[in-house]
């Protein structure tokens, strides 16, 4: 195994208790080897199931025990079918005891990296650590643990127990809780191994690292705090974002009988004196022109080489100030960590003195830096204390990026205490807000805490993840509704909330807000036939509302937004041709009961088809339509069926629905010639 | 290396498909500067933090103006500006009106973008302005002359250019006088104040803004309310606003124009959600964003005109040219998964652009390294829905009471996110506003975005070795020693676009010599070298390594990397001439091509080919 390949085991508990969670284990589990598959393919996975029926491992058959452990993989490189498997973990019957498995897993990645392979090694143990473990032959439980976890350190292995919590029964057992953490605690000690409680299949998904990036080091070299005096650091990132994967361009144009076709896009610049001009102009021919006023000014490579702004490599502290001082909000992005070079044990020194006697005194360090050498700029930035809980982990600093001069725009807003009085909250609405700030609490203790950003996932990367699963499957294959799981962090708590419904509806009642009457504002959102993609925030979102997401009747002040709720309820897919259907019979009661409102009923006929669409349901608005139609012309609504024509509604066609049997020229047909054959419904 | 904007000011990582940070230029705006003249402004003087020594009025104006000109010409270079001076000696405008300067360079309208060359003339200004323009009291009661009044008819007529309706238009108005008609008889008085204040109000009714940037006398308060008050139209409850008591200060002057030529842009417009049910309106505004300098353009070298850059996306298979929109792949499990366009910003899209409450938390759950981006500061609207102020400012009062922040959903960026909402009390100072009311959302990493890096430099079972109380008194020592007076978050210029933008100016104007930036980023070596800090700084150095310093003990990572390279050296085992002359190096891993060039110094970055050649050409010397 190379040095920068990994080697994993996952240990996954399946006993009865975790049964509950285990679709969301499926899902992280499978997310993390789909991500391997396209970033680290090279990386080789195993999987362990513990809490089976039934045995299957080598330590049982070598020198038996172990029992309920079962190698469900061994370790070989990811491919196609690992990400599969993981979707399919067998459902345990008897509780499962963890050690067993550490000690199973421990010993296939001995057994396969032996002999000085390089890379890393790593165990994932999913459990909820609930099940007492077996007393060791000799010695007690806490001698056998931190013999394990020495080896483990020895090995080179690091492990990492994502532990399961929120479905704990009541009387749960205590004792073999308090025995079990004081376990994991050991390993912490012992050996390269974290411990992550998880309460929410939420935090279940954001525990497990999923991607694997290699660290490297933005800058190694000296903090300087003054030119005697230098302390050896290295810095990387503490935060960078995930991104999607960058997708290649993919061209069709190949004939497909070329078998070696590779599909690929080249993209080409040319640059031309003109539009029109069919003369190129020579990379040496062109000089870069920067804006300045009115004005492009050309520089020559040269004149930058000679003039530009020239910099050394380099920390240098510029002082301390109090940490009251720098605002939260001027951090400008994403964050770098500053830890001590590992192998100089004075500057750890330093940076720990330095580290705790600034959280002491709730000081913060000022620093410039450049991090490469020949770098054209500069960045001022705060040093903030990291102080470690753990004792085996050097104190550090994390490094904040402040504005410059430049990057401030400072607009004036008037103070809250010279606005009229009746935008202000009086005592009793002061109150009530008091309440709601106090009582919608997501943290009310420090372990409590939910919706920590080291825990909550993305819901985009997750779900591209999901959509290139099925994708791979079937071209077509449609995409998938948001996953329940995420609306922990779309939405507020259901139980929060109905905890404290009573402060909710104080809150509501106390802060009446109305739409201001002299805005006409109501026009512009009526027609709201626009294409998806267009960044109106005011365009419904038709997979996933998060507003109106309990609504189960079509009534009829707000046809359409509970229409469109209504069809985006994933919870069952009836409520899709429920939606439907109470729809249809909006329509059919605003065309018959009125002639002004016409516009509404048109608006409904738009929100209609466009549902249909996405649900791919052509028939039924293609029947409802010629059925409006006839309608119409049975009550002479001549009117309606004229703005039909002006607003061009037509049949959902092929093109749009690939089940519907209207072809694309016919979708405008029904008003005009009545066609016969689509009338039998 | 050339200086590419993009690649100088942009991180490795940065997403080029966020413009969210960019400014959008969504308007343009007309200014004209109205600065009196009169030989009060030469004569009253008020001190300067700066350059420690008295300054003219005039000066203070004329400066400011000047530091103005040179950010609009850097950010907002599509506004188009006009200097007119009033109570001037020699007249220059289009309606020949006396005792109005309107000043300009040429190749320029009197109203227009602001160029190079204005920049430097008005920089000099004050040196010929005796002789060009000359300072002379306009308003005289005899023969009814009005210079404030023409100047106002002036800036009017400057401003008729561009319509209302797409562009801001404003006057600054910079005096020290505040009572212009005081002296007079009180028919004149009367008459005189009446015409300039009608002259004043038909400005307004077109559209057009004043602002008065008055400059008080140190003995004497500018008084507002003797004329100017209903001049700018101020009602009794902005008087209290307006402050008084700028213009004390050069520094004071320059921060107060500089926050009020800015005009105030949202950046977003937000529906916040508090519960089901209730949804108040917000403002969403970028105070705090990354300066770039402009993008490229492309000249031809010989005629310095812009070159037109067309991109064409090519099919390498065919060579045909791709229309349209192209569809993407991802490799995955041994084929291509493909992607339009259209279905991978669906993905995207998961949630209506709402900001939604989630929830509170204390302020200490919100770490330092729970950061993204630059904030965005929210403040309340009435504008659309009436009541969102007021809930704001509930929410607003007990956060900061009760130390806790916001935790909510936005989904307005891609990828949406979890944000803070910290609410931030108005801080003030002598200048203004330092802090305005409101929240600052904070945009919070995911846990995908977050590394562990810490686990990565702890030794299992090896303690990290702590400083003893000793050390820690040294340390405290030094940070005291080292404590910085008045910091404040944003004093600092930039150096690289100051120098970028100096180079622009310097050749713009043919200039030889580059006006000098100088680099405050710089620690203060002067401070850093008193005595008590020198000693501050070498008592803790003593206390943490010893007598000594250069016995760093070192557990021999770089002795082993270096042992590496050594013996790798030692250790040809190729004659690689012989190889090279016979063609065979390509036989050769890239591992061991590696090891010729690390035993001859040379680079070993690049292809197997590139390593080829490289070898080559040096074997060749």
């Amino acid at each position: 195994m190379a040095r920068n390949r990994e080697g994993l085991v996952l240990l996954i508990d399946v006993g009865p208790a975790m049964h509950s969670v285990l679709p969301d284990v499926e899902k992280a589990c499978s997310l993390l080897l789909q991500k391997k598959l396209i970033y680290n393919k090279y990386d080789e996975v195993g999987i362990v199931v513990f809490g089976t029926e039934e045995t299957g491992n080598e330590l049982a058959r070598e020198i038996g025990g172990y029992e309920h452990v079962k190698v469900l993989r061994n370790i070989r490189v990811v491919d196609e079918v690992v990400a599969e498997h993981v979707k399919q973990l067998p459902r345990g019957t008897v509780a499962g005891d963890f050690l067993d498995a550490v000690i199973v897993g421990m010993d296939m990645l001995i057994k396969m990296y032996s002999g000085g392979q390089k890379g890393k090694k790593r165990m994932c143990l999913i459990t909820n650590a609930a099940c007492p473990t077996k007393d060791p032959f000799e010695g007690t439980k806490d001698d056998q643990v931190s013999t394990i976890a020495t080896k483990m350190a020895a090995e080179g292995i690091k492990m990492e127990s994502i532990v399961m919590r929120s479905n704990l029964i009541g009387d749960a057992h205590e004792k073999v809780i308090e025995e079990n953490d004081h376990l994991l605690n050991l390993f912490s000690s012992n050996a390269i191994a974290k411990t992550v409680n998880v309460e929410s299949p939420l935090s279940l998904l954001g525990s497990l690292k999923t991607r694997r990036v290699a660290p490297v080091t933005l800058f190694r070299g000296d903090l300087e705090i003054n030119p005697t005096m230098k302390i050896k650091v290295w810095v990387y990132k503490k935060v960078a974002e995930e991104r999607l994967p960058t997708l290649q361009l993919y061209s069709d144009k190949a004939p497909p009988t070329d078998k070696f076709a590779k599909h690929e896009v080249k993209i080409d610049y040319d640059y031309k004196v003109t539009a029109e001009s069919t003369q190129v102009i020579a990379p040496e021919e062109r000089v870069k022109g920067f804006r300045y006023g009115p004005q492009v000014i050309p520089i020559s490579p040269d004149e930058i080489e000679t003039l530009k702004f020239k910099t050394d490599k380099g920390m240098k502290l510029l002082g301390f100030t109090e940490a009251s001082n720098i605002l939260r909000h001027y951090y400008m992005k994403d964050v770098n960590i500053v830890v001590p070079d590992p192998s100089k044990e004075k500057s750890v020194l330093a940076v720990s003195a330095i580290a705790r006697e600034m959280k002491e005194t709730n000081k913060v360090a000022i620093v410039r830096c450049v991090w490469r050498n020949g770098q054209g700029n500069v960045v001022v930035g705060v040093l903030t204390p990291n102080v470690s809980e753990r004792n085996d982990t050097p104190d550090s600093f994390y490094f904040n990026v402040l504005p410059f001069a430049e990057d401030v725009r400072e607009f004036p807003f008037p103070s809250f205490n010279k606005l009229p009085s009746s935008w202000k909250p009086d005592e009793q609405q002061q109150a009530v807000a008091d309440n709601l700030v106090k009582m919608l609490d997501l943290a009310p203790s420090a372990k409590e805490e939910v919706l920590l950003p080291d825990l909550t996932p993305n819901p985009v990367l997750q779900r591209f993840y999901e959509y290139l699963e099925l994708k791979s499957r079937s071209t077509d294959a449609a995409l998938p509704p948001m996953d329940e799981t995420f609306k922990r962090i779309m939405e507020q708590d259901p139980e929060l909330s109905s905890n404290n419904k009573s402060i909710m509806d104080a809150f509501r009642a106390s802060f009446e807000v109305k739409e201001n009457p002299k805005l006409k504002k109501a026009s512009k959102r009526l027609l709201r036939d626009k294409p998806s993609g267009s960044d109106d925030e005011d365009n419904r979102m038709i997979t996933y509302d998060a507003n109106e997401n309990k609504i189960d009747v079509v009534g009829d002040v707000n046809p359409i937004q509970d229409f469109e709720a209504m069809i985006s309820r994933r919870d069952n897919h009836d409520w899709a041709t429920k939606a439907i259907t109470q729809m249809k019979n909006r329509i059919v009661k605003l065309v018959e009961n009125c002639t002004d409102e016409g516009d509404k009923a048109l608006e409904c006929v738009l929100a209609l088809r466009k549902g249909c669409v996405l649900e791919q349901e052509p028939k039924q608005f293609n029947e409802f339509l010629n059925h409006l139609f006839e309608l119409c012309q049975e009550r002479k609504l001549s009117h309606f069926l004229k703005h039909f024509t002006s607003k061009k509604i037509t049949l959902i066609p092929k093109s749009e629905a690939p089940d519907s049997d209207v072809v694309d020229e016919n979708a405008g047909d029904y008003f005009t010639v009545k066609p016969e054959p689509m009338l039998e419904s | 290396m050339e200086l590419d904007p993009d690649d100088v000011f942009r991180d490795e990582d940065e997403d080029p498909e966020n413009d969210f940070f960019q400014e959008k230029e969504a308007s343009k705006e007309f200014v004209v500067y109205l600065i009196d003249a009169s030989p009060k402004m030469f004569s009253s003087t008020c001190h300067s933090e700066e350059e420690d020594k008295q300054e003219s009025h005039f000066h203070i104006a004329v400066s400011c103006i000047a530091q103005s000109l040179k950010s609009h010409i850097i950010n907002r270079s599509n506004d188009e500006i006009a200097f007119c001076f009033f109570n001037t000696r020699e007249k220059k405008n289009l309606q020949d009106l006396n005792g109005v300067y309107v000043f300009n360079v040429p190749e320029r309208e009197c109203i227009d973008r602001p160029t190079a060359r204005l920049i430097k003339e008005f920089d000099l200004i004050e040196e010929s302005f005796d002789k060009d323009i000359g300072s002379q009291t306009g308003i005289v009661s005899d023969s009814r002359e009005n210079s404030l009044y023409s100047a106002l008819w002036v800036a009017q007529a400057l401003l008729r250019k561009g319509s209302s309706k797409t562009a801001d238009k404003r006057m600054f108005l910079f005096t020290n006088e505040d009572d212009p008609f005081g002296n007079m008889r009180i028919s004149v008085k009367e008459d005189m104040t009446r015409t300039t204040l009608q002259r004043a109000k038909d400005a307004q009714d077109l559209g057009i803004s004043i602002e008065l940037l008055p400059l008080s006398q140190p003995d004497k308060q500018f008084n507002i309310i003797l004329f100017y008050k209903d001049l700018i139209g101020l009602n009794s409850d902005e008087l209290t606003e307006f402050m008084p008591s700028v213009g004390q200060k050069l520094e004071d002057m320059k921060d107060q124009l500089k926050k009020r030529v800015l005009a105030k842009r949202i950046a977003k417009r937000i529906t916040f959600m508090i519960c089901d049910g209730l949804s108040i309106e917000l403002n969403g505004y970028a105070l705090l964003r990354p300066a770039i300098p402009g993008s490229i353009t492309w000249l031809d070298s010989t005629t310095n005109l812009p070159v037109k850059v067309e991109r064409s996306y090519i099919c390498t298979d065919t060579g045909a040219i791709m229309q349209g929109l192209i569809q993407r792949i991802q490799p995955y499990k041994n084929q291509n998964v493909m992607f339009t366009m259209e279905e991978l910003s669906q993905v995207k899209r998961i949630s209506t652009g709402h900001l939604r409450l989630l929830g509170f938390k204390p302020l200490n759950c919100l770490k330092d390294y729970h950061n993204l981006k630059p904030s965005t500061f929210l403040y309340p609207s009435d504008k659309e829905v009436i009541g969102s102020t007021r809930a704001f400012i509930a929410l607003h009062r007990s956060m900061i009471q009760l130390q806790r922040f916001a935790v909510a959903f936005y989904g307005g960026t891609t990828p949406p996110r979890l944000v803070a909402l910290v609410a931030q009390e108005e801080i003030e100072s002598d200048g203004g506003q330092v802090e305005p009311p409101g929240m600052n959302m904070i945009y919070l990493p995911y846990a995908n975005d977050i590394r562990d890096v810490e686990e990565l430099h702890s030794k299992p079972g090896v303690a990290a070795p702590r400083p003893s109380d000793d050390q820690l008194k040294k340390a405290s020592a030094l940070m005291r020693r080292l404590e910085l007076n008045d910091f404040s978050v944003c004093q600092f210029a930039n150096p690289a676009l100051q120098r970028h933008y100096a180079i622009l100016q310097a050749i713009a104007l043919d200039e030889n010599e580059l006006r000098d930036t100088r680099d405050e980023t710089l620690p203060d070596e002067e401070g850093m070298n008193r005595p008590a800090v020198v000693k501050a700084i070498e008592q803790f150095k003593q206390s943490i390594y010893g007598d000594d310093p250069d016995e760093e003990s070192d557990s021999g990572a770089k002795d082993k990397t270096r042992k590496r390279k050594a013996c790798n050296a030692d250790d040809v085992k190729y004659d690689y001439i012989e190889l090279a002359k016979t063609g065979k190096l390509k036989d050769l891993t890239v591992v061991e091509l590696k090891t010729y060039l690390t035993a001859n110094n040379l680079p070993v970055g690049g292809k197997k080919e590139v390593l080829i050649n490289r070898i080559l050409t040096h074997i060749g010397k």
